[in-house]
């Protein structure tokens, strides 16, 4: 029998407030979401699986293609896994890590603009997106000029960089966050006193710290909720305790407080990278481990030693010890984690990423069964998800 | 509380379900039986502080026996620490008790260890595919499930 109490529809797969091929079916009353189902898959490509059929470094490519709104954090997580499972963490060379930040909070300040940028616009505040794709834009050219990409920028390897900065850039990049906290400041006037926008985003998608928890949240979504807890201070990667930074915790467990977290972390994100930069000094960019590292271009075609050592590594790899690690590092959108098994061999026996976007939006039910239709284009904005990683 | 105290408090009230414990690059990983799954994660969590299901999934190590490793990768967001469960899964038999009443994380975790490696998942809420349609056959991160396909001859290289 027909049931007339309530209407079943499509959200998605093809809606362009779902931020790629997300769909949701939604069973609504009237206009009430009394509950919601989202159906992910659409964007799989089976990463995990390819990359057991890769050597160590041919897998670093396919890690810009989960959060590709973040790639340098997805290369940053993936090669802190393999250092750790090589036992050379402490062989990174000093001006590799600082770049590493420098280029992490970049991201964080690319990914954090897209999501203020979309998350306005769905909710219908169209200027703000147009001066937040303008900044990003910035950003897009100095990733161009760091790695050759403007998104897939497969930069960091496991050992350092693959190249070092080129000349003038950290000139260009200290201008650039120079100007940063006047456009926060735009954004915001745009925002943040405006009524309507306070009415669509206020007391809606509330999630308590303890549902947070249980659902697996992390990121600027569970620091929206007043959980203090942030890897870049609790579980310091690349030198980050080294940097002087405020986590940002708001309680009031709406989309409201989430808006406010992601902010104020841009913010942040401009201190560490005056800081990193001026810590930034002339230096070997990549470990002396020569088993390992792929060898700069120009000691392939000059030395003897290099070009054994890049073929050697190109055509075989190198065999990480029989062993198991864990390392999660602190993506724009949450905890981003490589769960890498070595059976001894050049390639991985398995390699699990742990998606912050896909464990956030188990969390999206939670957070609109109940309140009304529009709100669940704010609450998917809020949880700032990317398919790429979701779906992988 | 460290983690080798949470270890040694784990062996202490479980005994024999503890089937071993090793450390790697300063990570700690304990063995238990498949059996008490629920109960060992309910004290972790309930006694022990590790309140948050970090991610969970399973190894395949077809030849050996047990074939498969459910992997829980738990921590602990009042002392920062961490620590990894695993459950050793025998190929008949190829099933373990959900944890999502432990973690309500495992729910969509469980469902993705189902989808592509192929363990059931006893008294599970949704028990349904998540990545994969509905109708696929076989579960690709398997061992013994072709990278190119199921019926697609290997790519032997374009120098043929």
């Amino acid at each position: 029998m027909a049931n007339f109490e309530t209407m079943t529809i499509n959200m998605g797969p093809q809606h362009p407030s779902t931020h790629g091929v997300l769909q949701l079916v939604l069973e609504l009353d009237g206009e009430i979401v009394r509950k919601a189902t989202p159906h992910i898959g659409f964007l799989h490509r089976g990463v995990e699986k390819l990359a057991e059929h890769r050597t160590y470094h041919q897998v670093l490519p396919l890690t810009d293609r989960l959060d590709y709104l973040a790639p340098m954090h997805n290369n940053l997580g993936y090669v802190l896994a393999v250092e750790k499972l090589l036992g050379i963490t402490d062989a990174i060379p000093e001006r590799a890590q600082v770049v590493r930040v420098l280029l992490a909070e970049l991201t964080r300040l690319k990914s954090h603009l897209v999501w203020l940028a979309c998350h306005a616009l769905d909710i219908g505040a169209m200027t703000v997106f147009i001066y937040c794709f303008r900044e990003r834009e910035h950003i897009m050219n100095i990733y161009e000029k760091v790695s050759g990409a403007r998104m897939t920028s497969n930069y960091f390897r496991v050992g350092g960089l693959s190249a070092d900065l080129p000349a003038g850039l950290e000139q260009e990049i200290r201008e650039f966050v120079n100007t940063m906290p006047g456009h926060i400041e735009t954004y915001e006037g745009l925002l943040t006193g405006n009524k309507i926008w306070q009415k669509r985003i206020k007391d809606v998608g509330v999630i308590s710290a303890e549902d947070a928890i249980d659902l697996g949240v992390t990121g600027p979504s569970l620091r929206g909720s007043g959980v203090d807890w942030d890897l870049r201070r609790d579980q310091p990667y690349s030198g980050y305790e080294n940097y002087d930074f405020e986590v940002v915790v708001e309680d009031g467990c709406d989309t409201w407080a989430r808006y406010h977290v992601r902010l104020k972390e841009m913010r942040e994100a401009c201190k560490i990278i005056h800081q990193a930069l001026d810590k930034l000094k002339p230096g070997p960019i990549l470990a002396d481990a020569p088993k390992i590292v792929l060898p700069p271009k120009q000691a392939t075609v000059n030395t003897i030693e290099g070009l054994i050592h890049h073929f050697k590594l190109i055509s075989e790899g190198f065999k990480p010890e029989v062993g198991e690690v864990y390392v999660g590092v602190e993506n724009p959108k949450g905890e981003v984690g490589f769960y890498l098994v070595s059976d001894g061999s050049p390639r991985p026996h398995r390699m699990k990423i742990r998606p912050a976007s896909f464990i956030n939006l188990q969390a999206l039910p939670k957070m609109c069964e109940g309140s009304m239709i529009a709100d669940v284009v704010a609450v998917i904005g809020t949880l700032d998800i990317v398919l790429g990683e979701i779906d992988r | 509380m460290s983690v080798q105290a949470a270890v040694d408090k784990l062996k202490a009230r479980f005994g024999e379900t503890v089937l071993a414990t090793s450390e790697f690059r300063g990570e700690t990983t304990v063995v238990v039986k498949k059996e008490e799954i629920v109960v060992v994660c309910a004290f972790l969590k309930g006694e022990l502080g590790f309140n948050f299901l970090t991610d969970l999934c399973g190894v395949d190590y077809m030849g050996q026996a047990p074939r498969f490793m459910v992997v829980y990768q738990l921590y602990n967001i009042g002392t920062h620490t961490r620590l990894r469960i695993k459950a050793p899964v025998e190929e008949g038999d190829a099933r373990i008790d959900t944890v999502s009443g432990v973690w309500a994380t495992a729910n969509w975790l469980e469902r993705e260890c189902w989808d592509l490696m192929g363990i059931t998942f006893n008294n599970h809420p949704d028990p349904r595919r998540i990545l994969l349609p509905a109708d696929w056959e076989g579960h690709p991160l398997r061992k013994d499930y072709p990278v190119q396909g199921p019926d697609r001859e290997p790519y032997q290289g374009r120098l043929q």
